[in-house]
């Protein structure tokens, strides 16, 4: 009990910190291997072995699950409750709060892939959890709100830091979606079965309101908040230019909210509201590239440490993955293009290159810098960390190549007309094209999951070594924890 | 140039909070609020109406195991899908869809108008070996819809929880009266809570959707479910451009 007292007077709360990164990691190895998993299941159908809790169906959700809630989410609650602590130069709000945020996310992410497979579902992607634990959702991300406001009301500088407005912004932007996109009448209270208050086109309305904006904000604002801390942290200079980042902010926290609706181009919601959000997706590029070229140009003067730095090179390359993914969707947010890249693998590809590319890599980057600060030692192998860029790069490029040209391939196969002006392709023909792009994808989750696991291994041992030498910041019981 | 200074939200916690809300929440009132407002969002069609218990239950089982991850159920205007999976979808059909099932990837092909293409017999060999019937399939096998029985004991509770939601399922004389207006006298009698069960079994009964009469299997829901889709408006009685100033 000792060591909890000496937590409870230190300057900081690190001990949350230190049990988000373990999970964190934990999940990204967890969710990328269910990734691995169903992307041969579809290349290799026999791998669904006639299980119903294992079929593609109900293994998906687990897989987006634990990447995007347990992964990301896991490290936004680590690197914010980091950042906000450090830049208001004051101790996290709340304790207890901050705890039982913790507790309460890890119960969601379990309590939701275990529902998944049991088969319980509200069928509206990334929002598949059924009504107790979207409750249980609420209640955390509100106790979140409070902790983080509270810690930046506590603040011994003036100025509330640019790396926290992205993270305020995005815990507001994830409680105003999450509220809206779960409205639904359960069928008993003794029944996880619920059905949606909304129906047919608000629903699919609302759905991708929400769905594009789980990207926008909790996969892109998000990690713009974790980009602003750490990339200057890592290169030691400044940020490139403070009006960019103001510009930039509000830019992107107004814009983003239009955009879901180009999810629905072409189907029974009305011309109006998808042309409307195709014109403010396009316009999205300019916020988005304003992030991108203020994280890229803080390295300008220390470019030579992407030589020496493999942190800084994750950084770099998920910066540019970010402005290459934010180029490809506005491209795919026109009609004409999204005809054909819509239902099509293309749009699995381009999901996968902000995924992994950004804000999978920013992570990891952010991660390696965070980890020795935290056990107050270094890194166990800096070779390992060169070995999972490597093994990352390869493998985001893998992936995104193989969806690229099996997605485009698709939709030219299922527009095809023979000169008679009937279809050129059976819907199967299509299915039998694909094959070898599915088995070239599950190859790059492979090598993806690979360097995942390589720094899962190089983080335990960093926090066996700190542990051995007995740092001086007096470690915590939340090594238990790993 | 002007007096506002953006210091003023960096130093103002408050002031950051309410200046975001503000900012966040302008896209979606002007994206979503209106759909719920403005009449020619969803058509008024002939024809469509709500799932019958059984097919209901079809419904959730395909929501269960998450079809709408690989097959759409929204067919776009183009000439190529016109060909493929037939007239594109309308809003109006999928008015009683508590969610909505338009899916987002065809890993599968679209199944909007999936209803009558294929016989029973068709769709359920090709629920229990996909590649029995479509050799290069990659979609998992589905035995156990054929060998689970039906859990129908909550019928009514179900259709109660979409009744709250807004779905015309009749619960009084009144209702089912409206019912009878709206979708005429055969339609109505399935749409009556207290009967569900007992319109449950014999829709069962009647189409012996799995070929197998001795008891309703889930296999019976499902392909009462698929075999419903996309049927229940006639195109035949409305002129081509009918549905375009909809759009």
């Amino acid at each position: 009990m000792a060591a909890v007292d000496v937590a409870g007077t230190e300057q900081y709360n690190f001990d949350i910190v230190r049990k988000f990164t373990i999970m964190a990691l934990v999940w990204g190895a967890v969710g990328m291997l269910v990734g691995v998993y169903i992307a041969s299941e579809l290349a290799w159908p026999f791998l669904n072995f006639d299980s119903p809790y294992i079929t593609f169906g109900r293994l998906r959700p687990v897989h987006t699950g634990a990447v995007i809630f347990g992964f990301g989410g896991s490290a936004l609650f680590a690197t914010s409750y980091y950042v906000v602590q450090r830049t208001c130069q004051a101790r996290l709000f709340g304790d207890g709060m901050a705890s039982f945020t913790f507790w309460g996310w890890q119960a969601v992410i379990v309590l939701a892939a275990l529902s998944y497979v049991m088969g319980y579902s509200q069928g509206r992607e990334y929002a598949e959890m059924e009504w107790p634990i979207d409750l249980l959702i609420e209640v955390v991300w509100v106790t979140y709100l409070i902790v983080f406001v509270g810690t930046l009301m506590k603040r011994k500088q003036p100025h509330i830091y640019v790396a926290n407005w992205f993270y305020l912004s995005f815990i507001l932007a994830t409680a105003l979606l999450h509220t809206f996109n779960n409205l639904a009448v359960p069928v008993s209270l003794f029944t996880l079965k619920s059905y949606s208050l909304f129906a047919g086109t608000q629903d699919a309305m609302t759905q991708w309101w929400y769905g594009h904006n789980a990207v926008g904000f909790f996969l892109t604002a998000a990690f713009l908040g974790m980009m602003y801390y750490f990339v200057p942290k890592q290169a030691g200079r400044p940020i490139y230019s403070y009006r960019l980042s103001i510009v930039h902010f509000w830019a992107l926290s107004f814009l983003y909210m239009w955009v879901g609706a180009h999810h629905l181009h072409w189907t029974a919601l009305p011309d109006w509201t998808s042309t409307l959000a195709a014109t403010f997706s396009i316009m999205l590029l300019l916020p988005s590239w304003g992030g991108m070229i203020n994280g890229i140009m803080t390295l300008s003067g220390a470019w030579d440490k992407l030589r020496t730095d493999p942190i800084m090179r994750f950084m770099i390359v998920a910066l540019s993955f970010y402005g290459m993914s934010t180029f490809e969707g506005p491209m795919m947010s026109l009609k004409d293009v999204n005809a054909l890249s819509h239902y099509t693998d293309w749009t699995v590809g381009h999901v996968h290159s902000g995924a992994l590319g950004w804000v999978a890599m920013i992570t990891f980057g952010s991660m390696y810098h965070l980890i020795p600060k935290l056990w107050d030692t270094k890194m166990y192998s800096e070779k390992l960390i060169n070995i999972h860029f490597w093994l990352a790069t390869i493998g985001t490029l893998l992936y995104i190549t193989a969806m690229w040209i099996s997605g485009i391939m698709q939709g030219l196969m299922w527009r095809a007309f023979d000169d008679f002006g009937n279809l050129q392709y059976s819907f199967a023909e299509s299915v039998a094209a694909m094959h070898p792009f599915y088995a070239m994808r599950a190859i790059g989750g492979m090598f993806f999951l690979t360097g995942m696991l390589l720094m899962l291994f190089n983080t335990y041992m960093t926090i066996r070594q700190s542990n051995s030498q007995g740092s001086k910041l007096e470690v915590n019981p939340a090594n238990a924890v790993a | 140039m002007f007096n506002f200074k953006h210091e003023w939200i960096e130093k103002n916690v408050g002031l950051m909070l309410i200046a975001t809300m503000i900012a966040i929440s302008i896209g979606g009132l002007v994206e979503i609020a209106p759909l719920f407002f403005i009449k020619e969002t969803v058509e008024k069609v002939d024809g469509v109406r709500p799932y019958t218990p059984l097919e209901s239950r079809g419904r959730d089982i395909y929501v269960r195991e998450g079809c709408y991850l690989c097959h759409s159920q929204m067919i776009r205007p183009f000439r190529d899908e016109a060909l493929r999976y037939g007239h594109y979808s309308l809003a109006a059909e999928s008015k009683y869809d508590h969610p909505f099932q338009w899916g987002s990837k065809r890993t599968g092909p679209d199944l909007a108008r999936v209803g009558n293409k294929y016989s029973n017999d068709w769709h359920v060999q090709h629920l229990i070996d996909p590649k029995s019937m479509v050799p290069p399939s990659v979609m998992p096998r589905y035995p156990w819809l054929m060998t689970t029985a039906l859990d129908y004991s909550d019928m009514a509770e179900r259709l109660m929880a979409l009744r709250q939601v807004g779905v015309p399922y009749s619960l009084t004389q009144g209702e089912y009266d409206r019912n009878v207006k709206d979708f005429g006298a055969e339609v109505a009698q399935t749409l009556h809570i207290p009967d569900a069960q007992k319109n449950l079994i014999a829709q069962a009964q009647a189409g012996n959707f799995d070929g197998d009469r001795s008891n309703v299997s889930e296999m019976d829901a499902v392909v009462a479910y698929l075999q419903v889709l996309g049927t229940m408006v006639d195109f035949s009685k409305y002129d081509n451009d009918e549905f375009v100033k909809f759009r």
